[in-house]
């Protein structure tokens, strides 16, 4: 049933338009073909979240494993494969898709007025393409030669039929095609849903920080995707049709695959973290009660921060002796002047403010402790000589996983306590949340913490033992310790969910006092999101429209911007008719 | 050849390459150079505890380097190792100075405001100075340490156009040659099982290293205070050569050559690993480099040499052995069969037909690795005298 | 419109400036590749809203005074559910299988992938449900 949509009026109280309510359909069927941003951004957010907890399993066992130096008699081959799929469930499967599958798909058409995402079909075809790319994985396990187990950056000679035979390393790279695609028509649709379906009054320069990072993490999947699939495609064509792109013997270059490669992978990398960003700059600003500070500031630092990503691809690659050390290591440490200005504007907004610590708060302050760690180590690893000494260390290991765990889990955990009363219209529990966020605390830094000085000492990553006596145990023993009491922490979660689902607690339109237009609506909001909007003036309508007297303070430019508060709809001067619309 | 192909059945007497005819001066040497500087791990606990106040104040020790701490580092045994850990120390303490001022604002913020009562706080949004102040330290930060990486990738990167020794170094599944290209001489090993090395290396080694498993696998033979150059190949997938006390990786990529030059500071037994994934066994992929005084180097090259009596003994059929051989053939006797046939292909097979009664942990080894230890045939066999 | 042309040829004119840079630095070719690659990704779109945005009035969203009244009206059919990405998708996944597990799957995959085309375009047309 199509619906032609009409954009409500503001202070319209109620909308009689809504016929297709008075048919829902059946569960399952309402899951198979439902169009809904909303219904597919939680099915998103629920299949990451299953992968997350299959990949966060996966690590606790290679923890076991490496608890002790010649380890607890898992196979080598089965190792490998852990470390696989481990990184592709983490990086390929929970982290990007959380984001701009689920938290984006849910959160953006919601916070620029839309009524849904600009291709509502498209968007769930993305979600079965990513569904059946995360199955076909997975499958890896099924066959008789395991998983594919080449790392999850498959560098090419390793990867090729010679040395990596079997289906698992096909379904692997079958699988990036299908969640690669998924990837791209999710990009596109975030790009028209913001260009095209933003209300009246929501100008670029008014969209909250989280479309603003989702705008731009758009853009890079376009530019980054692709590449990765052109580089699965040669090495599906080198396995299966006999070419010779990658392999030496038939005249091709191994290095392309790490060209090709991290060309994806790096810009891969903010398309990760990005969003996560996004969600910080959100929480932030609401309980410190503030507007978010230096707001154009931290716009042009996102898109610097994604432009320079895309030149840094080879820092992945300074041991490989190809590469233009200088050019990348001068892009690679210039990303830390934007990534600068983003925890300054995060500290000015918490700057004078009255931050109350709710779970998801305190998610964020941890977000800015693990990032900031994560981040100046990754400084270092932007520095050749450097680099050579560490890469492919656990130091290596130890920084990303501070950066990715410190973006991805702490942020976007945050963003599912934040976000989570206005999908299911209930809280979770603060008290449990709280839990769950020392224990990942603690655990968190017991887990990494160690890793950096293993690395400094020379423990290559993925192996599966290392010679005992080197003084490696006691320090891969606290990791291990410290990778318990994370799990521990993801079961207070599945217990809060679990509280939550059996003894909710009603939430309310607007639990948190939010800032975005996504709390102007029910929760959860009904089916085309809005009955009402209230007129939109600054990036914070919802706060203006409950707060008139406390408007942001204009230093410097559109002073004018803020006098409509409140006013609602202005006369029509005749210029916009709406013709442009989508 | 017949002590070759019998590793670990013959004592190990003979493993360590050089020693034999100066075996007291050199366990001399490494003394000394444990108590010179006890970088290795196995020592690195105690120094943890007595740097456990390092803090930001130490900046003016960037002048002096060997005042600095080496936070958890290696002050390296390479000059390029010295000067690189140089800029990872002053790095540090940068990182130190601005993750303290970056975390204490974080930290004061959150302790200072929170929520005290229900008054609205100030609404402002921007600074433009500040934002602009925030905005350029980071960049003059950044431009300074770019600085200090290009003036020290120079130096590590730079390659001498005469270097005093020749080494190119094949890595293959799984395990590392090391061919002398100007001495006829070679050290082929295939992988290590871990963690019991003793009997795969020779006592002197082991008994001579800082631990016992700092010496796993073949031994990479270099001269102390002469430039070395390393030409770095594949022959299957992609490999890192890493020397940890060197503070060095290098990628050996199939179709590759990679060159660098390597001035060992002072003579040890210095633990090295592969560092990229490279297939099932690369946690067992280790070798070690033995840096000698240049006297006992030039005696090690000597020894090791062809010697036209064994040029019968090759069995190039052994080589299928090579995947599950599960040992190295670093030893002396290995290498002084390098050239020793003085024909064709014979002493790589050989060497790799090495195999001994050690089985792997794993599970059984794929097929390739047979011939790719048989394609590192090296080029100076032939030309032997 | 404006500001959204700006970011995409904003996009454009960064590769270009970074791949010429790349290119007569390194002489790489496929970083060179890509990063053209990226150029034609921003000004491909770009330049048609650079275009277009000079000869339009501007959208009341694209204004600071942009009132909802302005914005009244359809603004385009958003089909509340659909079976056809869910049978187009699984018609995909068993073509993707049938690389690895054999070719019969592109049989069945292909039926569904055609009859989701099909039902694709009907239901467009239509403009009402399945």
């Amino acid at each position: 049933m199509t619906l032609l949509q009409h954009r409500p009026p503001a202070g319209a109280s109620d909308h009689p338009e809504h016929a297709e309510h008075h048919d829902e359909p059946t569960f399952v069927v309402k899951w198979l073909t439902s169009t809904d941003h909303k219904v597919i951004g939680i099915n998103y957010m629920i299949t990451a979240m299953v992968m997350f907890y299959l990949s966060g399993f996966m690590a606790l066992l290679m923890r076991v494993q490496l608890s002790s130096p010649s380890g607890i008699g898992m196979s080598l081959q089965t190792y490998n494969e852990l470390f696989t799929m481990h990184g592709s469930l983490m990086l390929y499967l929970f982290a990007g898709p959380f984001a701009f599958g689920g938290l984006a798909n849910y959160i953006v058409p919601m916070q620029v007025g839309a009524p849904d995402m600009a291709f509502p079909r498209l968007n769930a075809f993305s979600y079965w393409l990513y569904l059946t790319g995360s199955i076909t994985m997975l499958l890896g396990f099924l066959t008789s030669t395991g998983a594919a187990a080449f790392g999850w950056v498959a560098y090419a000679p390793l990867s090729t039929s010679a040395y990596s035979p079997g289906p698992g390393a096909d379904l692997w790279i079958i699988s990036l095609f299908l969640t690669g695609f998924s990837a791209v028509f999710t990009g596109v649709n975030l790009v028209a849903t913001i260009f095209y379906l933003r209300a009246p009054g929501m100008t670029m320069w008014r969209l909250p920080i989280f479309t603003w990072n989702m705008l731009v993490t758009a853009l890079l999947i376009l530019i980054a995707f692709p590449v990765l699939t052109a580089a699965m495609v040669f090495l599906w064509t080198d396995r299966h049709l006999g070419t010779h792109i990658y392999s030496v013997a038939g005249g091709g270059v191994p290095v392309l695959y790490q060209n090709l490669f991290w060309f994806f992978g790096h810009p891969e990398v903010y398309i990760l973290a990005l969003p996560y960003f996004g969600v910080a700059t959100e929480i932030i600003p609401v309980f410190s009660r503030k507007p978010v500070f230096g707001y154009k500031g931290l716009v042009f630092a996102t898109i610097a921060i994604a432009a320079l990503s895309t030149g840094v691809w080879a820092h992945h690659m300074f041991t490989t002796g190809t590469v233009l050390l200088p050019f990348f290591s001068l892009l690679s440490l210039l990303i830390a002047v934007p990534t600068g200005v983003k925890f300054f504007n995060w500290i000015g907004t918490m700057w004078r403010g009255q931050i109350s610590f709710k779970t998801p708060m305190l998610f964020c302050v941890g977000f800015l402790l693990a990032f900031l760690m994560g981040g100046l180590t990754g400084v270092m690893l932007a520095s050749p000589p450097i680099d050579f000494a560490t890469h492919d260390t656990y130091f290596v290991v130890a920084h990303f996983h501070q950066v990715l765990f410190g973006t991805t889990v702490f942020a976007g955990f945050a963003g599912l306590y934040f976000w989570y009363p206005k999908m299911f219209g209930r809280m979770l529990h603060d008290g449990l949340g709280k839990a769950h966020f020392w224990t990942m605390f603690v655990g968190f830094w017991l887990t990494y913490l160690p890793q950096y000085v293993l690395g400094l000492h020379g423990m290559p990553r993925r192996v599966a033992t290392y010679p005992a006596g080197l003084g490696w145990a006691s320090l891969n023993v606290a990791s291990t310790v410290g990778a318990f009491i994370i799990g521990l922490s993801f079961l207070i979660m599945l217990v809060n969910l679990w509280v939550s689902w059996r003894n909710p607690v009603p939430a309310g339109d607007n639990p948190w006092d939010g800032h975005g237009l996504e709390w102007f609506a029910s929760s959860p909001p009904v089916h085309h999101n809005f009955e009402k909007l209230p007129p939109i003036r600054s990036e914070r309508p919802t706060w203006d429209y409950n707060h008139p007297d406390a408007r942001t303070i204009a230093h410097g430019h559109g002073t004018a911007d803020y006098e409509l508060v409140g006013a609602g709809a202005r006369g029509a001067s005749g210029a916009g008719d709406g013709t442009t619309d989508a | 050849m017949a002590s070759l192909l019998g590793v670990t059945a013959s004592p190990p007497s003979t493993s360590v390459p050089g020693p034999r005819d100066d075996g007291r001066g050199r366990r001399g040497t490494l003394q000394s150079r444990s108590h010179a500087h006890g970088d290795d791990v196995g020592r690195h606990a105690q120094r943890r505890r007595r740097l456990a106040g390092i803090g930001a104040a130490s900046l003016p020790l960037l002048l002096g380097g060997c005042q600095l701490p080496t936070f958890y580092g290696y002050r390296g045994q390479t000059s390029q190792a010295h000067d690189e850990f140089l800029l990872y120390a002053g790095t540090v303490i940068a990182a130190i100075v601005v993750g303290v001022i970056t975390g204490g604002l974080i930290l004061w913020s959150v302790v200072r405001y929170r929520r005290r009562s229900d008054a609205m706080p100030r609404q402002f949004q921007y600074h433009i100075p500040l934002e602009i102040f925030y905005t350029a330290v980071p960049i003059v930060i950044v431009l300074v340490l770019f600085g200090f990486t290009v003036f020290t990738e120079n130096k590590v990167d730079n390659v001498s156009p005469t270097p005093a020794v020749a080494v190119k170094v094949t890595a293959f599944q799984w395990g590392w040659r090391f061919d002398y290209t100007n001495q006829h001489v070679f050290v082929q090993g295939v992988r290590t099982d871990n963690p019991d090395p003793v009997g795969l290396n020779g006592n002197t080694c082991t008994a001579s290293a800082p631990t016992p498993n700092d010496c796993l696998g073949p031994g990479l033979v270099l001269p102390v205070g002469q430039t070395v150059r390393i030409t770095l190949v594949s022959n299957d997938v992609v490999h890192g050569f890493y020397v940890p006390q060197f503070n060095f990786s290098r990628y050996a990529l199939p179709g590759v050559t990679n060159r660098f030059d390597f001035n060992v500071a002072r003579s040890g037994i210095y633990r090295a690993q592969c560092t990229q994934l490279c297939g099932l066994y690369h946690a067992q992929m280790f070798f070690h480099v033995v840096a000698l005084p240049p006297a006992q180097f030039d005696a090690w090259v000597t020894g090791s040499q062809p010697q036209p009596d064994q040029s019968s003994v090759a069995q190039p059929g052994t080589a299928s052995a090579a995947g599950t051989a599960g040992t190295s053939g670093r030893s002396a006797s290995g290498a002084r069969s390098a050239g020793a046939s003085g024909s064709s292909a014979a002493p790589s097979s050989t060497v790799a037909g090495a195999s001994s009664g050690t089985t792997p942990t794993g599970p059984a080894s794929t097929a390739p690795p047979a011939s790719n230890s048989a394609r590192t045939t090296p080029s100076t066999a032939s030309t032997a005298p | 419109m404006k500001i959204e042309a700006r970011l995409l040829v904003g996009v454009a004119l960064f590769f270009l400036v970074t791949g010429v840079g790349y290119w007569f630095w390194s002489y790489e070719q496929s970083g060179t590749v890509m990063l053209i690659g990226a150029v034609l990704l921003g000004l491909v779109p770009g330049s048609y809203y650079l275009w277009w945005s000079q000869r339009m009035t501007p959208r009341p969203e694209d204004r600071d005074d942009g009132t909802l009244a302005e914005g009244a009206g359809v603004i385009g059919a958003f089909p509340s559910s659909s079976i056809w990405p869910f049978v187009m998708g699984m018609g995909l996944f068993s073509c993707a299988l049938a690389t690895v597990f054999g070719t019969w799957l592109l049989a069945p995959g292909f039926a569904a992938v055609f009859a989701a085309a099909i039902g694709y375009t009907v239901e467009s047309r239509r403009g009402g449900t399945i």
